[in-house]
């Protein structure tokens, strides 16, 4: 019990007649950098703020640090919160943001001196103690919101989509900086975003949300490799995994008018024949200018430079294909290609249930 | 060297404007003349409570005074009669204060607190409440005199100035409610979030955190406090008695009264000194009323 911070038990929510959260059950370890995944409307905020104690559950409990704070207050449940829109009081300057929570609680000012000082150092916020937030840059202002969830000196951090408001190049640069500071304070985070980038960069576990029900919960690698069901593999990975429809028979794959071997193939737990689609990663696809045992034909679409790789958009059989291939690779659209890829990394879906086999 | 312009031909960098184009003629045209329009009966009152009685009688009321006197203004404050009472309108001034600061104030600090909760603690209830409270915008007010009339002489506070402002105060609180809690809800949430796990509690958001963002929507309630309480008749004229009478029964006891003569000057010089505290209030606060007005509306 004593490595679990946040443990959720069949937790569930509804607002009226719609369902939010459904009977979920998440443990989350001490230390452990979680990331909420999924597309808007998926739950993964309301399951933050029901954490928090802003929202109320309608069943079940919530356990941090072996404590049952279902029906506890926010500031009685050791946690502290950065949100999206950072939330700055804004009459207030970034000391006495800083501060509020803390006078709150009626610490004496030395010890209010203290921590501020500590969270703005590590920060890097020094200068702009002074300050209003609205004299503040929008990447200071969410340092300045993470300082508020710093001074009080909690065990869970929470995050909502903390870097959504912010441009690209800030919001990589704060990613990093976030990585950093779990590194160096090791408590427990749990961050809510629907981008994926930042959920495969930061997170120890993710769990991928749709429809209130957490559908994988799992390092980013397996996340990434071994998608649980289809909308897993379709929600990781930019560009999306292909995903191509077929037939199963023992190890051979049917697409169309050819087939080719899935001998390798890194089973959930056996493959079983009937209609599947198999997922392959753009990046786990070849392209080959000659024919050979186990490549598709294909057809070139497109040919999208990136920069330091370029995408291939092709089809196959009818279906659409992505390829990710070195710069240097020319190809003539229109012109005919073969395709191969490494089965082992591929993923198979039964398309009745939509798990991976 | 030629500069790079130079070489341009044709049409280039700012289009010229002439002052006196048709549609600048017709646009400034039309704002004048309804400005004059407007201003017209004010300038006739300045300039008709600045004449002697003499001068009035010849009949010319566009025409600015021949000799300039303050007579009227000082009689219209200390000295008119209406009824018993000839110390002008002095009296009713102070009366018309003395109700309305405890109106404006008490309506506005619990209308305030009442749209506060409404848009933040979603308590039980707090849609049928607000139901009711707006319901009771729309309810004429005459219906409810006579009740309001038995009440207060219940109170004891009939006539008294007490019993208005509590008449004000209540009569205030729907319009202002809506006000004050759309202004709240307009209000992000995660500042009020933010605040919950900061550990403060219902009166320290309210204090520290939503009173000091919210500086535009009070000085809106203020004005229409001020404006809608200072130019009230009907109800001071029904829950005071002559000695308490407002400013504004006053005045039209002054100026309907039927005895004497019709004194013009002094009549105009009591408009305009009872007409003095709502202009004020606009002046001093107009930018800020229009500011607060839109963000008010924002959300519903």
């Amino acid at each position: 019990m004593s490595d679990v911070s946040i443990d959720i038990k069949e937790l569930s929510l509804s607002f009226g007649a719609t369902e939010v959260l459904k009977k979920m059950d998440l443990a989350i370890g001490k230390g452990e950098f979680l990331v909420l995944l999924g597309p808007s409307g998926c739950g993964k905020s309301t399951l933050l703020n029901c954490i928090a104690g802003l929202l109320d559950a309608t069943a079940g409990q919530i356990w941090i640090n072996g404590q049952n704070v279902t029906w506890a207050e926010p500031k009685d449940r050791g946690i502290g919160m950065v949100f999206q829109s950072y939330a700055l009081y804004p009459q207030m300057t970034v000391r006495g943001n800083l501060s509020f929570g803390l006078k709150n609680q009626k610490m004496p000012k030395a010890e209010i001196e203290k921590r501020v000082a500590r969270a703005s150092e590590i920060l890097q916020i020094e200068p702009l103690l002074n300050r209003k937030p609205a004299a503040l840059s929008g990447g200071q202002r969410q340092r300045v919101a993470i300082g508020r969830a710093l001074v009080r000196d909690v065990d869970v951090f929470l995050f909502d989509e903390p870097l959504s408001n912010l441009d690209a190049k800030l919001r990589s640069e704060l990613r990093v900086e976030l990585k950093r500071l779990h590194n160096r304070l090791q408590n427990t985070m749990v961050y809510v975003t629907h981008d994926q980038i930042e959920a495969l960069t930061l997170a120890d576990r993710i769990a991928v949300m749709r429809g209130g029900i957490i559908q994988q919960l799992d390092s980013p690698q397996v996340i990434f490799n071994k998608p649980s069901n289809l909308f897993v593999a379709g929600f990781i990975g930019s560009p999306a995994m292909n995903m191509l429809n077929g037939e199963l028979k023992g190890e051979n794959f049917t697409l169309g008018s050819e087939q080719v071997s899935l001998a390798g193939y890194d089973a959930n737990d056996a493959l079983r024949d009937g209609k599947v689609i198999v997922g392959v990663r753009p990046e786990h696809t070849k392209i080959y200018t000659e024919a050979g045992a186990g490549r598709f034909v294909a057809t070139v679409d497109i040919d999208e430079p990136m920069g330091s790789d370029s995408l291939i958009w092709l089809s196959c059989q009818g279906q659409t294909v992505s390829v990710r291939a070195g710069v240097e690779e020319n190809y003539k659209i229109g012109s005919e290609v073969y395709l191969s890829f490494d089965a082992s990394k591929a993923s198979v879906f039964d398309l009745k249930t939509e798990q991976r086999m | 060297m030629v500069d790079a312009s130079t070489t341009l031909s044709g049409p280039s960098g700012t289009k010229p404007r002439r002052i006196l184009s048709r549609r600048n003629i017709i646009l400034y045209g039309t704002l004048i003349t309804i400005a004059l329009y407007y201003l017209l009966p004010l300038y006739v009152m300045i300039v008709t409570s600045l004449k002697g009685m003499p001068e009035i009688r010849m009949g010319n009321i566009f025409s600015p005074p021949v000799e300039v006197t303050f007579e009227p203004w000082v009689k219209a404050w200390a000295e008119a009669c209406t009824g018993l009472n000839c110390d002008g309108l002095s009296r009713g001034f102070w009366n018309s204060v003395q109700i309305l600061v405890p109106s404006v104030t008490i309506s506005i600090a619990i209308a305030s607190v009442n749209g506060y909760a409404l848009a933040n603690w979603r308590f039980k209830g707090a849609n049928v409440f607000f139901t009711i409270l707006i319901f009771g915008a729309f309810i004429p007010y005459q219906v409810m005199i006579y009740p309001l009339v038995i009440m207060l002489r219940e109170m004891g506070l009939y006539t008294k100035l007490g019993g208005l402002v509590i008449v004000h105060s209540i009569f205030g609180m729907p319009i202002l409610t809506l006000l004050f809690r759309n202004y709240f809800t307009s209000l992000p949430e995660e500042l009020f979030k933010a605040a919950r796990v900061d550990g403060a509690g219902f009166w320290a958001i309210f204090f520290k955190i939503m009173l000091p963002m919210s500086l535009p929507i009070f000085v809106v309630a203020i004005i229409l406090q001020v404006t809608g309480i200072w130019n009230d008749f009907l109800f001071g004229v029904i829950y005071t008695k002559p000695d308490n009478y407002p400013m504004t029964v006053q005045l039209n006891n002054i100026v309907n009264s039927v005895q004497g003569v019709k004194e013009y000057n002094v009549n105009m010089a009591a408009t305009i000194l009872t007409g003095l505290v709502p202009l004020l209030v606009y002046f001093v606060s107009g930018k800020l009323f229009v500011r607060g007005i839109a963000a008010g509306a924002v959300k519903g």
